[in-house]
């Protein structure tokens, strides 16, 4: 079955190849796909009859218990029987049916095939879920396959809705799959049929099995999409759409009702699906005009009556469906073929206009004739047997509920032989003096304007291409052959029907005597013949019964429907502001963890909030509630948090730049001597060293932006944003005072200091922290300093980011070329203190400011030098030493300008910024490398000759490159924000609509 | 011997409180200046609040040998706040980096709504559909109708001699 499947893929992978090369000769290669389904099954029928079931085993996914189990029992059997001799003469008819230069055939073979191999791999598939990756595959290229007119919206819309319907039925499949799965504990469909779940899961998997089932098989209320596929192709209707695709369904049915039908929620939905399905497919195509809708509503009513007989649960029944199931397929895939030739051959399919074909093609026309008496069930065709076979079996029941299918099916088959006998007679039907095709060609009935040819009765009938003419034939007879030897049928068929559990086993016979069924099949004879014979009136008392909405525009309302409310929802949620999002993320903090913060607290008692921590001093703990505060640590505490609120309140009413940015550096200072008063030097000192950076950089953007916020009249918003902000800072609050009450540990950090002398090798714990304890942390942070770097260079080189750092040498060229000669150079040779000094602006230029610079420069470098190094002891260390060398040349910047920035630095910060990074990675490999835990530290005491006893911790390596990566990144930002902006400003380059700002520049509340 | 005693301090918290209510408030803002110094004002928010969750005041978490008998600052919270003050002064660069790159392309820094949002709003509003789609279109027909006007690329039989001198196929579509 393996090789089955794979000589479809094959075959459907060669297809363009194939027909480019052979033309639509290649279909004759190409039906070699299903044959080979085909050729498998009639080797295997020897097994299959001696009850032996053929396996094969592929592991796929091992974890999940999912395997490609394939398995032929006698259901597979059949169907994989069916969907390759049918595939096989499709594809050899399509060798002449399509046009020679007829597009897109290469294409269109491939999809065939695969979806036979499809098809081939879903009837024999035994695991579940390979079943429906089949499944989902025939429905894909079902898809393809209708939607072959691409350049059609009609082709393309009958592709999409097909698509969707029965997609929205495979996925409730999958999720019936899966609790059938977990319940039955295993994937196999053999095994979960041979002992069934039970209880309300099933019910749950039952309905969500028949809802793929009833997709696929157009069964009410999704039957729509099956007339609209006819849009495909003629030879895909045949196969897809009346022999091979839409059988799935009814497979699936088959497959789950030995094991199911006994459940209430399967017997009433699919004696209601299928008799309904079974009518309405009926009455609808008593309607139609088309040969190929009127075949399409047919099948519709016949998936009905399939899923009815196999569904309702009884041996005898499945065995009446199974053969009913045979029978269709032969008379369904010939009819659709035989419309096939009348459409090729006369250029319509409106059953008012054919007139005379059936003297012009009398092979077509017998083998139509066939078909249609299997159809209708005359005996002794197939369709006549297994009809017999049904209506035996529920006579023999007798009870209530099988009286009521009798009536249903036998209105049902009325309806198929007046449609029947309207498709055969619209098709064939002799040419008469008054056809209106004949009278008044100018006005045709509606239908499309195709060019009609052999109008002439009196051409001679022409022998049809061969491979056209045989297909439909074979079929036909076909199904004439296995009626007349019905015990061979019943031996093939029974071994299935048995695995029902209920019913007794019936029969399949050619006649069965004088029996009450005998008259219902006359009677059924004679109504389809009334209705046909009076076919006009049924059609106008059909028009004047206006149906309600048909299921297809109740699909169409629904779809726009969906489309309108998933804009609304868009519209309503994807504002696209910012502030909006913001806003709304922080209302529901206030809402949701704010609420339930405040409920928790009402609900806990006061005084056990603080237990289980140690309090040294209670006298001055104030308590309100499950709150308890002390009002400060220290009172000075107090005055710095007054200086730091009154500062960022005046932040937000700032409207000049400046004023705000210096007063954030307020609060951020303020911040810092809250550090100290909590006795964290450390911190007090990186706060400070990081405010004054930020404040520089921050002024040396603000140089070229302009000077005041924008001024928006955004008065009602304010004071939303106002709420929103007091919100969320009392929300916070409240979730700080409560914090550290529910503490109910004693913190991690309580054995740090042990730690850090007996393993760090450091006094300093808060540093001993950042390079050892928690390394892991720091390295992550140094990388994110690094892509931050690596972000502001992108964004503020506007060109290509270049490597090479400015340098005096080329300045001096620069000016020297720039500046006519004795006009403003400095004509008295002048004391420089700074390198780059003469490159600035002498207007610029500051004496006292450049002196202090070459004064402070280097004391600084080496205090940031004392700091990395006494770090691990004293405050200081890694981050606040790169910050002291980052501020020392900023000063030199600031001082000098850009060159005497490169020249303070001749270095890229990107190689800064690396080397940093591998040094302190670099120190975790090598402790990886030595044999300890990644970025563990090691001690070394060394007796050096002149420095005497040295204390080395290998993490301080691992600081050297915080150190390095610190010293990167604030030379980027120096080198973007200061160097390259100030390049920005001498050429010139001033933004697009930057003139809108000059307004603001002179102090104006604009723009 | 860290500090064990975690009852907050009201005037730590009366900070948080006002740095979260003014930060929030300027992030809220539409200038990328403002919504960056309403960071800034919250992330020194966010370290105090981290601060007060290490515990109360201590002496600096520097073990010595003379230490005295008051217990040392939690240095646990120090080191996230230590990292988290360094990564605020990267985000300080790479966010002034965007407002001058914005103010470069716009001549403003101000923050936009996204504009395809706003058009999907404004077909929303118009019930219109969010993109052309022809296929959507509701036709006048149902698509059975439809399908029954799809003619296939056919071979057509073959014209009797000397009669219909034509070519030998016939067109896909119905136009």
């Amino acid at each position: 079955m393996l090789s089955v499947l794979l000589a479809h893929t094959l075959v459907a992978l060669a297809a363009p190849t194939l027909v480019a090369r052979l033309g639509r000769r290649a279909f004759w290669v190409l039906a070699l796909g299903p044959a080979t389904a085909a050729a498998y099954a009639l080797s295997q029928t020897g097994n299959v009859l001696a009850g032996r079931t053929p396996a094969e085993h592929l592991p796929w996914i091992p974890a999940l218990g999912v395997a490609i189990d394939l398995r032929l029992d006698p259901l597979s059997w059949m169907m994989l029987l069916v969907v390759g001799a049918v595939g096989t003469l499709v594809l050899l008819y399509c060798s002449a049916y399509f046009a020679r230069d007829a597009h897109g055939l290469g294409r269109f073979g491939g999809f065939l095939v695969a979806f036979a191999g499809s098809m081939a791999g879903l009837v024999v598939a035994d695991d579940m879920l390979v079943l429906l990756v089949f499944w989902e595959l025939t429905a894909v290229f079902s898809y393809l396959l209708i939607g072959h007119y691409m350049d059609r919206a009609s082709s393309r819309r009958a592709a999409m809705q097909a698509l969707v319907v029965t997609t929205a039925g495979g996925l409730a499949m999958l999720v019936g799959i899966v609790v059938l799965g977990v319940a039955a504990g295993t994937w196999s469909v053999s095994a979960v049929v041979a002992a069934p779940p039970s209880g309300p899961t099933a019910t749950i998997a039952v309905v969500c099995l028949l809802a793929g089932a009833a997709t696929k098989s157009a069964l009410v209320p999704t039957h729509f999409w099956l007339p609209a596929a006819m849009a495909a192709p003629t030879p895909v209707s045949a196969y897809l759409h009346a022999a091979a695709m839409v059988k799935a369904g009814v497979y699936l049915v088959a497959r789950f009702a030995p094991a199911f039908s006994d459940l209430t929620t399967w017997r009433v939905l699919v004696l209601v699906l299928g008799g309904g399905t079974l009518l309405l497919g009926g009455y609808r195509a008593l309607r139609q005009h088309d040969l190929k809708l009127v075949l399409a509503f047919g099948t519709v009513s016949q998936l009905g009556l399939l899923t009815l007989l196999l569904g309702y649960g009884t041996r005898a029944t499945a065995l009446a469906g199974l053969a009913l199931l045979g029978a269709h397929v032969m008379f369904k895939a010939s009819l659709f073929l035989v419309v096939g030739i009348i459409d090729a051959a006369t250029g319509t399919r409106d059953l008012r206009r054919l007139s005379g074909v059936g003297r012009r093609l009398p092979l077509t026309a017998l083998a139509a004739a066939l078909a249609t008496a299997s159809m209708i069930g005359l005996p002794p065709f197939a369709g006549y047997v297994a009809k017999e076979a049904a209506l035996e079996a529920w006579a023999h029941d007798g009870d209530v509920l099988a009286s009521v299918m009798i009536g249903v099916v036998g209105v049902g088959s009325a309806l198929t032989v007046a449609y029947g006998l309207r498709f055969l007679w619209g098709a064939f039907k002799p040419r008469l003096a008054s056809s209106p095709g004949q009278q008044a060609p100018g006005q045709q009935a509606p239908g499309p304007a195709a060019p009609r040819r052999s109008e002439d009765p009196e051409e001679p009938a022409r022998p049809q291409p061969f491979w056209m003419a045989a297909p439909p034939f074979v079929l036909a007879v076909l199904g004439l052959a296995v009626a007349l030897a019905p015990a061979v049928g019943e031996r093939l068929l029974a071994p299935y029907a048995d695995t029902y559990p209920v019913g007794e086993p019936g029969h399949l016979t050619l006649w069965g005597g004088f029996t009450p069924v005998l008259a219902v099949t006359v009677a059924v004879l004679l109504a389809g013949f009334l209705a046909f014979r009076y076919g006009d009136r049924v059609e106008r008392l059909q028009g004047a019964l206006r149906s309600p909405a048909g299921a297809d525009v109740v699909y169409r309302r629904l779809t726009r429907r969906l489309e309108r409310f998933a804009g609304a929802v868009t519209a309503g949620t994807q504002r696209g502001s910012l502030p909006f999002y913001l806003g709304v993320i922080l209302v529901a903090l206030a809402v949701g963890p704010g609420l339930a913060l405040v409920w928790g607290l009402l609900d806990r008692p006061a005084h056990t909030a603080h237990a289980a921590t140690a309090r040294a001093d209670t006298s001055e703990v104030l308590e309100f509630g499950p709150f308890a505060v002390v009002p400060w640590d220290r009172p000075a505490q107090f005055v710095v948090v007054i200086v730091v609120a009154v500062a960022a309140v005046l932040t937000a009413n700032a409207r000049r730049r400046l004023k705000a940015v210096i007063l954030v550096g307020v609060a951020g200072y303020g911040n810092a001597a809250l550090f100290v008063l909590h006795g964290a030097p450390d911190l007090a000192l990186t706060q400070v060293l990081s405010e004054t950076l930020i404040l520089i950089v921050m002024i040396l953007v603000l140089r070229r932006l302009p000077p005041y916020f924008s001024d928006r009249p955004l008065a009602a918003s304010r004071w939303v944003r106002l709420a929103i902000g007091v919100a969320t800072g009392l929300v916070v609050m409240v979730f700080v005072a409560s914090a550290p009450l529910a503490r109910t540990h004693v913190p991690v950090s309580v054995d740090f200091p042990e730690e850090a002398e007996a393993f760090g090798g450091g006094h300093n714990v808060v540093n001993v922290t950042l390079v050892d304890i928690r390394a892991w942390d720091t390295v992550g942070e140094i990388s994110v300093l690094l892509v931050a770097a690596t972000g502001v260079a992108s964004l503020v080189f506007l060109r290509q980011r270049r490597s090479d750092v400015p340098r005096l040498d080329r300045a001096v060229t620069l000016q020297s070329a720039e500046r006519p000669e004795g006009s403003a150079t400095p004509s008295a040779p002048q004391r420089d203190w700074l390198l780059a000094g003469p490159t600035l602006d002498p207007g610029q230029r500051s004496m006292l400011f450049e002196v202090l610079t070459r004064i402070m420069f280097h004391p600084m470098i080496l205090f940031a030098l004392f700091l990395l190094f006494s770090g691990h002891n004293a405050p200081g260390g890694g981050f606040a030493a790169g910050l002291v060398a980052g501020l020392a040349l900023t000063i030199r910047y600031l001082a000098g300008g850009r060159y005497e920035l490169g020249e303070a630095a001749p270095v890229h910060p990107g190689l800064v910024l690396g080397t940093g990074l591998f040094l302190s990675a670099g120190v975790g490999l090598a402790a990886l490398l030595a044999g300890q835990a990644a970025l563990e530290s090691t001690i070394v005491d060394l007796h050096l000759p002149v420095l005497g006893d040295v204390h080395l911790v290998t993490s301080l390596f691992f600081d050297i490159g915080v150190f390095l990566v610190v010293i990167g990144l604030v030379i980027s930002i120096l080198r973007s924000f200061g160097a390259e902006l100030d390049r920005q400003a001498e050429t010139g380059s001033r933004p697009p609509g930057s003139d809108r700002h000059t307004g603001a520049l002179t102090g104006g509340d604009r723009a | 011997m860290t500090v064990l005693d975690t009852v907050p301090s009201a005037a730590l918290l009366l900070a948080v409180g006002v740095l979260f209510a003014a930060g929030v408030y300027l992030l809220l803002e539409r200038s990328l200046t403002r919504v960056l110094l309403g960071f800034v004002l919250v992330g020194n928010g966010v370290n105090l609040a981290i601060l007060v969750a290490g515990g109360r005041a201590g002496t600096p978490p520097i073990t010595r040998a003379d230490a005295g008998a008051e217990p040392m600052s939690d240095p646990l919270a120090q080191a996230m706040i230590l990292t988290s003050i360094v990564i605020t002064l990267a985000l300080v660069a790479f966010v002034l980096a965007m407002a001058y790159r914005s103010w470069q392309l716009h001549g403003h820094d101000e923050v936009q709504d996204d504009l395809e949002d706003t058009r999907i709003a404004q077909l929303a509003d118009r019930d219109a559909p969010s993109y052309a789609d022809s296929d959507a279109i509701d036709p006048r027909v149902t698509l059975d109708e439809e399908a029954a006007t799809v003619r296939d690329e056919v071979a057509l039989p073959e014209p009797a001699p000397g009669r219909r001198p034509g070519t030998g196929t016939r067109g896909g579509g119905d136009t």
